[in-house]
């Protein structure tokens, strides 16, 4: 200790892809500050999307030149295959979610602004809209990068923290039905500090017994520390237990359907693909590099865990009537399945195996949700968007293609061939059979049958009943039209020709997490 | 003399003997695929194919004539059929060579016939098709050089009998009996199939080639085994007995079908296989043939007793059918002595008993399509030619001396006499029968008074129907002494079927022949009593227990119903019985359970963020205790 303290040295180029959404989101807010108003927001369609796209091509740049070895940023951030792979991931599903968020009419005129007062009248009458969206988004979506390359846990928490914040806000905007919006947000946000500050005691419990947050340093303790399991039992519970919240697994599911029900339902695509997928990739490392070493106490666990995710979404998503609340239990049930490929841990070709399993479900189940919440936002009614199953009744009679598309993402949601979800499902299952958790796809497929009935229920219901008099109409703006058509294109490619993708991912798993 | 090698050949109309198969394959590809479109020309087309087939069938036969007769069986390679198992082949020699000309020179007529006899059906294009379907599987069964090809051959002509049975399938009868072909010759279709399957364990090869030259020697038990299943398969394709039951209802197919696959052809399959694989595995006095032989001899006392005894002109036809064939099965048994015998008189019946179909076709068609013989009587004066064919049908299938039948039927009398005396003298006392039976529908129905139904005007049927009635009978009258007289059918069939060790001659005064003359002629004699020269009652009598027996099939539908039918209704009833109640009853009990149960759970989603914190603190607790506990184990 000479009381000096050494200056980071900190890898720009590597984390180039974070800094250009971080730097456009704060772009993002001066364009709030000083533009007029009625600018903003042809400043911030393609801003975002430019920097989203740039963020996209420097990813693919970074994985082409070559993957690290070492973490970055004096430890903090690993950019690794994984997380590359994430990286691009996210960025084309936000990339997607913004064009749905670009069209008009999801966000409300003036959050602030009493439900049903004169002031909301007013605001609506001057056309005006929260541009804040924007900068917001792209904070969001910087936190998710960050997120699943964070190397230590309180890099790791301030990711945490940067992609909710943004998203509690997001949530409470929806331009219909405010109370149900203004709920969902307070909702999220209590129950987001509540896990986050299971996440950070769970930190701090984890410090006192490795005397380090880095990821690295804490699996190394893992069989030279004696006498401190305590410290380490609870410690890496209460972490668990923030990170099974974000990718809401039971018994920490509670949020989810009402948050994605209240949320603006582009919002709700880019939470139920982009937080999902950047959820996982920290629960992997956290998992596989901290406490890899534990595995033998955690898997019964997570077992357990898997396992009533998989049936709470199922079982619970068939007495669903809510559109958006069932793809909410759906999104439960994909959680589920996805555990049993974060469990599917072996030997070191095991592990890439099934980490390129899980990578490829997330990419497959990324797009078809958005896509299947981007026609959530196309069926309306006098009210907004028409949730209520009864009224998706004979939509395949009044708008064949609409239906059409709902049934392909239903159908690779239940993971039927020649769907995207499809081989996502028997990757990791095929996985995590080679790992010896037969048992666990058991209760996959068996769940997987259950989660089948209703998104049949849902197929059935639009072909097969007659369509209501005053049925919903269906408005197809362009922005939700290019969003179906490149879920559509993900869906069917990744079911009929998902080599390429699977390669894709088999690379990013080889070099697995660094240390 | 055993049967002589299968040479490999090449070249000439033999080379390119496929054709005699892909000509009506692809007539009946044509009138199924192109539809209503080819309802135009359909029945031409159908009959353009089955002529062509006939013609490269001459061809060949020329061709065939033309080598050595030791050089007379040529196989001619196609193509690799089931990798590791058989190439598949045609074989040329003279067994097939015959049924060919039998099929596509009789089954060309009865194309040709349909044309008048279907004209007014609006679905004509469809029969022909499946009459050409028909053709082309016979043709593959009895062309196959393997016996697996055969049995493609042999399912495809179930399939067309069962698709022409029903071709008027909006008649419940006609669906049915349909059915009921179908499901009987699957009973012996599956001996058949496991026969096969025998052959190729004990072999290592399905192709006849192979089984003649293998060096393998199974066990005399195997070789029984397999004799018994190809012969389970035989009966149930020939309508013998026990799997008889079928052929009587067949015949609410049309007319034109009858006379061609339950006459002339498709029933004489079983005589093909037998005759087939006689040198293989019903060698003289084996145990399989001996089954051959009583089998044969069952059926045929037992169709012509039913023949007596039905007014229905096509089922006294079919049981007619069936009794033919058990000579044709008699003779197979018999060995070598037989097998030209059997083969001579299935060609004959070909003739005979088609021009006799198609004449009942011909009444048929100017009645009204009744089919009563007691609603019939005086015809030969308003339908002539159709009178005259048929009559000579008649005289051939009683055997009246110089006709066809008399040389081939009594070819197999005198075989089976020197075989055994009491199988010789129980096919004598058929052919008694026949001559009563037969008399009997001649009578009814060209002779006596008119018993017509009122709206009844018979009339000549028109020349496409009644020329090939002329051929037919043409065949019918010399047929028998061209092929029986000096033993030519028997020489010319030698290589593939062999020679019995001392050829038989023909004694026109021998014991069995005169015993059989008088028998028929005292059966012509009492028929004349009963339905020439007396009246005959327009509603049956109700007739002793025996005309009862005879009428009811002798009862071979009531054990049928008794045996199978009513055990197996009661096991489907006890499957449905355990599937809904048991099955369904978990499968619906645990989907309601499943929906009860996320009813249930629903409840906890309170909406109550309070509730839900307290949700995740209880999970957090219960993990962190379940880690301490695991981690502490």
């Amino acid at each position: 200790m000479n009381g000096t303290i050494p200056a980071p040295t900190i890898e720009y180029a590597l984390l180039a892809p974070m800094l250009v959404v971080f730097g456009a989101a704060i772009i993002g807010v001066l364009v709030e500050a000083f533009a007029p108003r009625y600018l903003r927001s042809s400043i911030h369609k393609p801003l975002t999307l430019l920097s989203l796209a740039g963020a996209f091509v420097i990813t693919i740049w970074q994985a082409r030149t070559g993957i690290p070895t070492k973490p970055s940023a004096m430890g903090a951030v690993a950019v690794d295959g994984p997380a590359l792979f994430i990286w691009g991931t996210i960025l084309v599903l936000a990339f997607v979610s913004v064009l749905l968020i670009n069209d008009e009419g999801h966000f409300v005129a003036s959050a602030s602004a009493v439900p049903g007062s004169a002031e909301e009248e007013r605001a609506l009458s001057e056309g005006a809209m929260h541009t804040e969206v924007y900068p917001l988004v792209l904070f969001a979506v910087g936190g998710m990068l960050l997120f699943p390359a964070a190397n230590d846990l309180l890099a790791m928490f301030v990711a945490l923290e940067v992609m909710s914040l943004p998203l509690y806000l997001l949530c409470g905007l929806a331009r219909r039905r405010r109370l149900l919006s203004q709920e969902a947000a307070v909702k999220y946000f209590l129950l987001g500090a509540f896990s986050s500050a299971f996440f950070l005691y769970g930190t701090a419990l984890l410090y006192g017994y490795a005397g380090s947050v880095d990821l690295a340093k804490i699996g190394a303790a893992l069989g030279t520390v004696g006498g401190q399991d305590t410290l380490l039992y609870i410690g890496a519970a209460m972490l668990g237990v923030g990170l099974l919240f974000k990718i809401g697994a039971a018994p920490f599911q509670a949020w989810k359907p009402d948050v994605y029900q209240g949320s603006p339902t582009p919002i709700t695509a880019l939470m139920a693909s982009g937080t999902l997928v950047a959820a996982f990739g920290a629960l992997l490392r956290v998992f596989w590099v901290a406490l890899g070493g534990l595995q033998w106490s955690w898997t019964p666990i997570m077992w357990g865990v898997a396992i009533l995710t998989m049936l709470v979404g199922a079982v619970l998503a068939i007495t669903q009537t809510d559109i958006k609340r069932m793809l909410a239990y759906s999104s439960i049930a994909h959680g589920g399945f996805l555990l049993i490929g974060v469990i599917a841990l072996g030997d070191q070709q095991q592990n890439a195996s099934a980490l390129s399993a899980l990578l490829f479900y997330l990419v497959a189940y990324g797009f078809t949700t958005v896509g299947a919440f981007a026609v959530v936002t196309t069926v309306r009614d006098a009210g907004g968007e028409a949730w209520h199953l009864s009224r998706w009744a004979g939509l395949g009679k009044r708008r064949p293609l609409v239906a059409t598309v709902f049934a392909l993402f239903l159908l690779a949601f239940a993971g039927i061939p020649l769907t995207s979800g499809f081989f996502g499902k028997y990757a990791v299952f095929q996985a995590a059979v080679d790992a010896g958790a037969t048992p666990l796809v058991v209760v996959g497929v068996v769940s997987s049958a259950i989660a089948a009935f209703f998104y049949v229920r849902v197929i059935v219901l639009m072909f097969f009943n007659d369509p209501a008099a005053d049925g919903p109409s269906v408005v197809i703006p362009r922005g939700t039209w290019a969003v179906g058509a490149v879920a559509v294109l993900a869906t069917v490619v990744l079911g009929v020709f998902p080599q390429p993708v699977l390669d894709l991912a088999h690379t990013a798993a080889q070099s697995l997490f660094v240390r | 003399m055993e049967p002589t090698k299968i040479i490999e050949h090449t070249g000439g109309v033999i080379g390119a003997s496929w054709l005699l198969i892909a000509l009506p394959l692809l007539g009946a590809a044509v009138l199924l695929l192109g539809g209503r479109r080819t309802d135009k020309f359909g029945h031409l087309l159908g009959v353009a194919t089955a002529v062509a087939s006939f013609v490269v069938g001459v061809l060949a036969f020329a061709q065939l004539m033309g080598f050595d007769p030791a050089e007379r069986r040529r196989a001619v390679p196609l193509y690799d059929f089931i990798p590791g198992l058989t190439k598949m082949g045609l074989l040329i020699d003279p067994l097939s060579i015959s049924f060919v000309l039998l099929i596509t020179g009789v089954g060309s007529l009865i194309h040709i016939y349909s044309i008048g006899y279907m004209a007014h059906d609006p679905n004509r294009r469809r029969f022909f098709a499946y009459l050409n379907l028909f053709v082309a599987a016979m043709l593959l069964l009895v062309l196959a050089d393997n016996y697996v090809g055969l049995y493609v051959g042999w399912e495809g002509v179930g399939l067309a009998s069962y698709l022409l049975i029903g071709f008027w399938q909006h008649k419940p009868a006609a669906a049915t009996a349909a059915k009921k072909a179908f499901i009987v010759n699957r009973v012996g279709d599956f001996g058949l199939a496991i026969g096969i399957f025998t052959i190729f364990t004990a072999f290592n090869t399905v192709s006849y080639a192979g089984v003649m030259a293998s060096g393998e020697h199974p066990s005399q038990g195997t070789l029984t085994a397999i004799g018994l299943l190809l012969l389970l398969g035989a009966c149930g394709k020939s309508a013998q007995l026990p799997l008889q039951s079928w052929l009587l209802d067949a015949m609410e197919g049309p007319t034109p079908v009858s006379a061609l696959i339950h006459a002339a052809t498709m029933v004489t399959a079983g005589v093909y296989l037998v005759t087939r694989s006689g040198a293989m595995f019903f060698p003289e006095g084996s145990t399989a043939a001996i089954a051959v032989t009583i089998v044969g001899v069952a059926t045929l006392l037992a169709g012509a007793i039913i023949g007596t005894a039905k007014d229905d002109i096509k089922k006294a036809l079919a049981g007619s059918t069936m009794s033919q064939i058990g000579y044709m099965m008699l003779a197979a048994g018999i060995g070598p002595a037989g097998y030209a015998f059997a083969i001579a008189h299935l060609i004959t019946h070909g003739f005979f008993k088609a021009d006799m179909f198609l004449g009942a076709g011909s009444v048929m068609h100017a009645m009204n399509d009744e089919v009563n013989m007691r609603k019939y009587g005086g015809l030969r004066k308003v339908m002539p030619i159709t009178f005259a064919t048929f009559l000579v049908g008649y005289l051939a299938i009683i055997g009246f001396p110089l006709l066809s039948g008399y040389f081939t039927k009594d070819g197999i009398i005198e075989s089976a006499m020197e075989y055994s005396a009491t199988l010789g003298w129980l096919a004598v006392l058929g052919a008694g029968i026949t001559g009563f039976y037969m008399s009997r529908l001649v009578f009814m129905t060209f002779f006596g008074q008119k018993r017509w139904e009122a709206d009844a005007h018979p009339h000549e049927s028109p020349a496409v129907m009644t020329l090939p009635l002329i051929i037919l009978s043409v065949g019918s009258i010399f047929l028998g002494a061209f092929l029986i007289l000096g033993n030519r059918f028997m020489t010319f069939l030698a290589p593939a079927v062999g020679l019995p060790e001392h050829l038989p001659s023909f004694h026109p005064f021998s014991v069995a022949g005169l015993a059989t003359l008088a028998l028929v002629a005292a059966g012509v004699a009492l028929a004349w009593f009963k339905y020439g020269a007396a009246e005959v009652p327009v509603t049956a009598p109700r007739g002793s227990f025996l005309t009862t027996f005879a009428r009811r099939d002798l009862y071979g539908d009531a054990l049928n119903e008794a045996l199978f039918m009513r055990p197996g209704q009661w096991l489907t009833r006890l499957a449905v019985f355990f599937d809904n109640r048991g099955i369904d009853g978990l499968v619906n009990g645990l989907a309601a359970g499943i929906g009860g149960t996320s009813g249930r759970l629903r409840r906890v989603q309170t909406g109550f963020v309070r509730s839900y914190a307290l949700s995740i603190f209880v999970g957090a607790a219960i993990l962190v205790g379940a880690w301490f506990v695991v981690g502490n184990l």
